[in-house]
């Protein structure tokens, strides 16, 4: 083993068990704020508990959530030096603005918030709640300005010696056309992974006749919206991202579809079984044209194929690999897009259900609308994984390679890595058991015990 | 003065807000396990700094992201350097964080026990380790010629940083038990004056021990003259006069002095290292310096505006939520955590 592979095991630990706190942080904020508003036009107390029920829920995870982001902060100095020295002129700066701008609002305010329900006026009181869910939008906002970067670098030029990149122009950096493709749609998956869990609560209550089965209608209501507008804005968001891929990284989208050759018009891949070798299928269903259309919105358009972009990444960046591994790619791209699919199908059962005001259930139709709160996790973790994996062999597109990036062995080395390893890991499950353990134990509880 | 420079002092800034703040509820989580066994009390202990505790960690946040923005080569000589020190200070963190917001949310007896303990681990850790960072960054660690570190874990726990250590251990706590004494009543209150007047000797003593040993351990005198100037001078003359306010109850003025004692000693430190930030024990030639370290001009100077509008927004705020949240908390107030 050596240090690449450890460190890049434990980036992918850290950043997997990490978002999947972050979406529902993003989503339960904005709904918790909603209900509080909702109490505050209405005065009902039906609205408040909601408010106080979901909060809990809201400060169950966020806990989990910024405690891994510090690990997701530090780690690219402790194991990643080299590609810390290279970047920080650059990406240290969204880095910092996300601590100073985001990180102490939603701190601050959440503390007013959690402590002020019995100090501040009503109106104060919401406004914090508001403050920390523009925390944090803002925060996602700018560790994306910061990942765009990765992504597709703006903004910068090469030090004269060669040795680090330095930025040119920071309006570049923050209006860099991948940010603004990839922050709606984060966004826009927060508050679908919230709807979806919105659903499998409120449903679980309502099947069963539990107390204050009344608000968790309402709730359900709530939730059902939510999640149906959230799948339509994040496969919209998906859309556009996929086309800006198509310019800013073709090779990331020839991996996830498998297509060897470059093609015009170009096919869809339903199911494909390939040789990552010979770079051929053994086995595939296409829709003709539809790859084309996904690109293009026209049935026509030239996408850049593997072997093609393959040939002229050599000529551009010398000789070496430049191909992803295709089979994380084509897979994680097919669970993210299938798990949008399913989640379209659900919220739209849900919403027929509830335009029609009927809020009881049959229990095979209690069990989808429960088990689906899994999709958006499913759906959250396949995106990361496409987008990064996607994006190798490189950890700054054309300019860094992952592999010329980990801290030197001499300062970090495979011992040290394997003790925070272990230790990231254990901490981890420990986390995830006591956070699973208390949501669902506030969930179960329902309104009362969340006063 | 250069834009370097603008930053070194930047970075010194956010550290000084964070050891008085964050300095505080370290105090306050150090003490939690042997104020009281009761739960109403320790709740209402953590109610304390409940409100504050994740925002003052934020200063440390904000630190680490302006380093890597500001001085990249500080940065990941450093993060990389010091790996087993972060790794335990982020596991410090982490089971900390959590156990704030965990240990209210079931009732179980043990459950909370555990998080308690948690909070007392979670706060030990860091307030003994910022000290043994500090003092070797001062006192020097193996640099090589290309500026990584060459040194391992135990260079960096040589008996001067433990002490200095201890010394920080001593004062983050004497500084919690003032503001506990500050924001709770009755008996808590009492006990709370009672941590302080106790932790106050030993404090005072290791931070002389600390001043001696930094005589024979670094060059800080040498640089700042044998007369060490008004700032070292301040920081002393406030810890002593802690235990005179404390006898007489003024605690808001005792917390006003372990706070100037903080301040005033962080930033001898940070006079003492300029314009170096990590010294070479090997060469003085192989230190980085403000220069050697910095980012471009142009990205210290978009940090240099980005600073300056929202730092003095977030000192509004911050403060805000102190007087929101100015009164003393009693036992039988309602408990939200």
């Amino acid at each position: 083993m050596d240090t690449l592979f450890l460190a890049r095991t434990q980036f992918t630990l850290t950043a997997l068990f990490h978002f999947f706190f972050v979406p529902l942080t993003i989503g339960l904020s904005i709904f918790t704020a909603i209900l509080e508003t909702a109490y505050v036009r209405t005065g009902s107390e039906k609205y408040k508990q909601l408010t106080k029920f979901w909060g809990n829920l809201f400060l169950i995870n966020f806990a989990v959530g910024v405690v891994s982001g510090i690990v997701m902060e530090f780690q690219f100095g402790m194991n990643w030096s080299k590609y810390s020295l290279f970047v920080g002129d650059i990406f240290g700066v969204p880095l910092a603005i996300e601590a100073l701008l985001a990180f102490f609002i939603e701190s601050t305010f959440l503390g007013i918030w959690v402590f002020g329900w019995s100090i501040l006026p009503k109106t104060l009181h919401v406004a914090a709640i508001w403050i920390v869910a523009a925390g944090s939008w803002l925060s996602a906002l700018w560790i994306l300005v910061a990942n765009s970067f990765m992504q597709s670098p703006v903004g910068y030029k090469m030090a004269a010696d060669g040795s680090r990149a330095e930025m040119t122009d920071f309006s570049a950096l923050l209006f860099n056309p991948y940010v603004w493709k990839q922050f709606p749609h984060v966004l826009a998956a927060g508050i679908v992974t919230c709807g979806f869990l919105v659903i499998a609560i409120s449903s679980w209550h309502l099947i069963r006749q539990t107390k204050n089965c009344e608000a968790f209608a309402l709730s359900m209501k709530f939730g059902t919206i939510y999640a149906f507008i959230g799948t339509i804005l994040v496969i919209l968001a998906g859309h556009a991202q996929a086309q800006n891929l198509i310019k800013t990284q073709p090779m990331k989208i020839a991996a996830a579809e498998a297509l060897w050759e470059s093609k015009n018009p170009a096919s869809f891949s339903l199911f494909t079984i390939g040789d990552e070798k010979k770079l051929k299928d053994v086995f595939s269903i296409r829709i003709p044209g539809m790859l084309s259309f996904l690109a293009y919105n026209s049935f026509t358009g030239k996408v850049m194929g593997i072997k093609e972009l393959q040939i002229e990444y050599e000529k551009k960046y010398g000789s070496g690999n430049y191909i992803p591994s295709i089979v994380t790619a084509y897979w994680s791209f097919r669970f993210m897009v299938g798990a949008g699919g399913f989640m379209f199908l659900v919220s739209l059962l849900a919403l027929v259900k509830v335009l029609k005001g009927n809020y009881t259930y049959s229990p095979w139709l209690g069990t989808i609308f429960f088990w689906s709160f899994l999709l958006p996790y499913i759906a959250n973790s396949a995106g990361w994984i496409l987008a990064e994996m996607g994006r190798q062999p490189w950890i700054v597109f054309g300019l860094l390679k992952t592999e010329d990036s980990v801290s030197p062995a001499s300062v970090v080395g495979t011992g040290e890595l394997l003790i925070s390893i272990i230790t990231f890991t254990l901490i981890y499950i420990l986390l995830m058991l006591a956070d699973l353990f208390l949501l669902k134990k506030h969930a179960k509880a329902g309104l009362l015990t969340a006063e | 003065m250069n834009v370097q420079t603008i930053w070194f002092i930047l970075i010194t800034v956010l550290f000084i807000g964070f050891f008085l703040l964050e300095g505080f509820d370290f105090g306050v989580g150090v003490l939690l396990p042997f104020i009281s066994s009761e739960d109403r009390e320790r709740r209402t202990v953590i109610k304390t700094i409940g409100p504050f505790w994740d925002g003052n960690e934020v200063w440390f946040i904000t630190a680490g992201g302006a380093l890597f923005a500001a001085f990249p080569v500080w940065y990941a000589t450093l993060f990389s350097g010091f790996y087993l020190v972060f790794l335990l200070l982020l596991v410090a963190m982490i089971i900390r964080g959590v156990a704030f917001e965990f240990r209210s949310k079931h009732d179980n007896p043990q459950w909370r026990n555990f998080w308690d303990w948690s909070i007392f681990w979670g706060s030990i850790i860091p307030a003994i380790l910022w000290g043994v960072a500090f003092s070797n960054f001062i006192r020097g660690v193996p640099i090589d010629k290309n500026l990584n570190y060459a040194g391992g874990f135990f260079n960096l726990l040589n008996p001067y940083a433990l002490v200095c250590g201890l010394t920080s251990l001593s004062i983050f706590t004497l500084h919690g038990a003032i503001f506990l004494s500050l924001k709770t009543t009755g008996n808590l209150r009492e006990k709370a004056l009672t941590y302080a007047k106790t932790v106050w000797g030993p404090a005072t003593l290791l931070c002389f021990i600390f001043m001696l040993y930094t005589v024979s351990e670094t060059d800080l005198y040498q640089k700042l003259g044998t007369n060490p100037g008004v700032v070292s001078v301040f920081s002393v003359l406030s810890l002593l006069s802690v235990i005179f306010l404390l006898k007489k109850r003024a605690c808001g003025w005792a917390f006003t002095m372990t706070g100037m004692a903080i301040a005033f000693s962080t930033m001898t430190i940070f006079m003492g290292l300029y314009p170096r930030v990590l010294i070479s024990s090997l060469n003085p030639q192989w230190s980085l310096t403000i220069y050697n370290a910095s980012s471009s001009n142009y990205t210290l100077g978009i940090m240099s505006i980005v600073a300056l509008i929202f730092i003095p927004l977030v000192l509004l705020y911050q403060g805000w939520s102190y007087w929101v949240f100015r009164k003393r908390i009693s036992t039988d107030s309602e408990l939200d955590y």
